[in-house]
């Protein structure tokens, strides 16, 4: 049977993830030294597994509310109010989902359609562009730059900006580049986003892990985004807990009804243990957080003073757990940097062109290792330089 | 916590330059920081955790509890000291509860601790009583897993 005929032209338009393809080759080899990981190398603190294990022996197996716990929900909004100042209504304006990636999923499905344009900045995460495409919508790219510190800035909004633009995705702290923004640059593209009359999706994944006293801004904490922005976070980062698979998004509340529908009719309802869970981590986890971001802001000074020496030259992260050195010195293509590295030392990073083409150039590297293990990786990266 | 103290308990072969970079401190200053520590005799040493249970002929470990009396002015104090003086005690603990010092005691075999409790020990004024409980095997050491147990691999898959 001929299948093209009977799948889908969007899906098979999607791009496989190029993170995949270069894995594909490493996990072929034995012995790999990995920094190319995307998820804390903590497990998850153990008073909130322990709250999983405990629901479970309480035999609270059966599904959740659609929206997810009234408590959780409750918790989440408490969360945003403590940390960010901005309140949510848990009855209306906050749904749990799986994961922050079933979150940006349906955010899009409710927003945009065909015909729509979606003004997407790479560097970033891989899922944005092929789950915008499956919505039927059209990526437009903006290309963050190193002189910017990655930062996104309002005039590269404008020249993209169309009649068919509808929704910016801000996805900050940033994997892979760990960029930040801050408040001036939110504002300037708030200006912008109001001036067109955009709406902003805000993945917020890595909020927790900011550095350098630089807390975390939302974007919909500046005047007159509230109304515009749908916030994605979720506890994978903040609380080491990928596998648990739970995120929420947050917003208004005529946006959250037709998100908290299409969930409803997809999913059901998250994962109830992981809502058990995730309770007992927003009510008593804040300590964790700190203790985390602390060994990651570590890590993270290390390996940018070390990369620098080596002579990458790197940008220092301001969030998130990744460095994205920069790799044009050595004439090679990211691809076949990484390609050689883990050929010749057995080192696995991932190479930036994977997070879209303005990523060409560079690498990154996940400082979401122990000490020892970076310490180790990185003296074989040196090797490698000198030997090149 | 002191993170220099926190990173050196954890690994003393950092260097100082690595420490300044984790710190963001200069170098000259970790150094300084260092060697204070080293006179004020708050870092007492470096060495290495050395699973002793993988090293044949290494010998053998007993944690001894005991009561003593204590005596009057300087209490346990004298009585540990003179405890620490013996080459075989490798540490000694003053304990709340149901004894008074606990002490680690390394021998070549079980044999050579019987004898230092029984001859050495016990024969030390003001011994009330001792219990000795000679270890089997070590799990975790200084914090440091000694065993390559299921949960200390990473598992970790690539996502996308």
């Amino acid at each position: 049977m001929n299948y093209s005929e009977k799948l889908t032209e969007s899906i098979q338009s999607v791009k496989p993830s190029g993170i995949r393809r270069f894995f594909d080759i490493v996990n072929e080899m034995d012995n790999v030294i990995s920094l190319s990981v995307g998820e804390p190398d903590f497990k998850t603190p153990w008073h909130v597994r322990e709250a999983g294990i405990r629901s479970l022996e309480l035999g609270r197996t059966w599904y959740t509310p659609n929206r997810g716990f009234k408590e959780l929900r409750a918790e989440i909004a408490n969360f945003y109010k403590r940390k960010y100042n901005l309140t949510y209504n848990p009855d209306e304006e906050v749904v749990v989902t799986v994961g922050g990636s079933e979150a940006i999923d349906i955010a899009l499905r409710c927003l945009v359609s065909a015909g729509d344009e979606v003004l997407l900045p790479q560097p970033s995460f891989v899922c944005y562009e092929p789950l915008t495409i499956m919505a039927g919508a059209t990526p437009v790219v903006i290309e963050t730059k190193a002189e910017d510190n990655f930062r996104l800035t309002a005039a590269q909004i404008e020249e993209r900006i169309t009649d068919r633009t509808k929704l910016l995705i801000l996805p900050f702290p940033n994997n892979p580049t760990g960029a930040i923004m801050e408040r001036e640059d939110l504002e300037q593209v708030a200006e912008v986003v109001k001036k067109h009359d955009l709406m902003v999706l805000s993945d917020e994944i890595y909020s927790e892990l900011t550095y350098g006293g630089k807390k975390h801004i939302s974007v919909a904490q500046i005047d007159g985004m509230l109304e515009r922005t749908v916030v994605i976070n979720g506890f994978s980062k903040a609380y080491a807990m990928t596998g648990w698979r739970l995120g929420y998004a947050l917003g208004p509340r005529e946006i959250i009804a037709m998100m908290t529908k299409l969930h409803q009719f997809c999913i059901m309802s998250a994962p109830t243990t992981a809502q058990y869970a995730a309770i007992e981590a927003l009510k008593n986890g804040d300590r964790d957080i700190e203790h985390m971001c602390s060994e990651y802001d570590m890590r993270r000074r290390l390996v940018v003073d070390r990369l620098n020496e080596i002579g990458l030259s790197t940008f220092t992260p301001e969030g998130a757990f990744y460095a994205f050195p920069c790799i044009k010195s050595t004439g090679l293509s990211s691809e076949e940097f990484c390609t050689k590295l883990l050929k010749a030392k057995r080192v696995a990073l991932v190479p930036g062109s994977a997070f879209g083409e303005s990523g060409e150039g560079y690498v990154r590297l996940s400082y979401s290792y122990s000490l020892k293990h970076l310490k180790q990786a990185l003296k074989l990266i040196e090797e490698f330089i000198k030997e090149l | 916590m002191d993170k220099l103290l926190h990173l050196l308990s954890e690994n003393s072969t950092f260097s100082v330059s690595e420490l300044a970079s984790m710190l963001g401190e200069p170098e000259e200053y970790i150094a300084a920081q260092i060697r204070e520590y080293e006179n004020q005799g708050i870092i007492r040493g470096y060495r290495a955790v050395v699973n002793w249970d993988e090293v044949p002929g290494s010998g053998v470990l007993a944690l001894i509890e005991l009561k003593v009396a204590p005596q009057k002015q300087k209490g346990f104090d004298e009585i540990a000291e003179r405890i620490m003086e013996f080459e075989e005690v490798e540490s000694v603990y003053l304990m709340a509860g149901s004894y008074d010092l606990l002490l680690s005691v390394k021998g070549d075999t079980i044999q050579d601790v019987s004898a230092f409790v029984s001859k050495k020990l016990s024969a030390l004024e003001g011994i009330l009583a001792t219990a000795t409980h000679f270890m089997l095997r070590r799990y975790k050491e200084n914090g440091i897993s000694l065993f390559d147990t299921e949960s200390e691999k990473d598992r970790r898959e690539m996502g996308i």
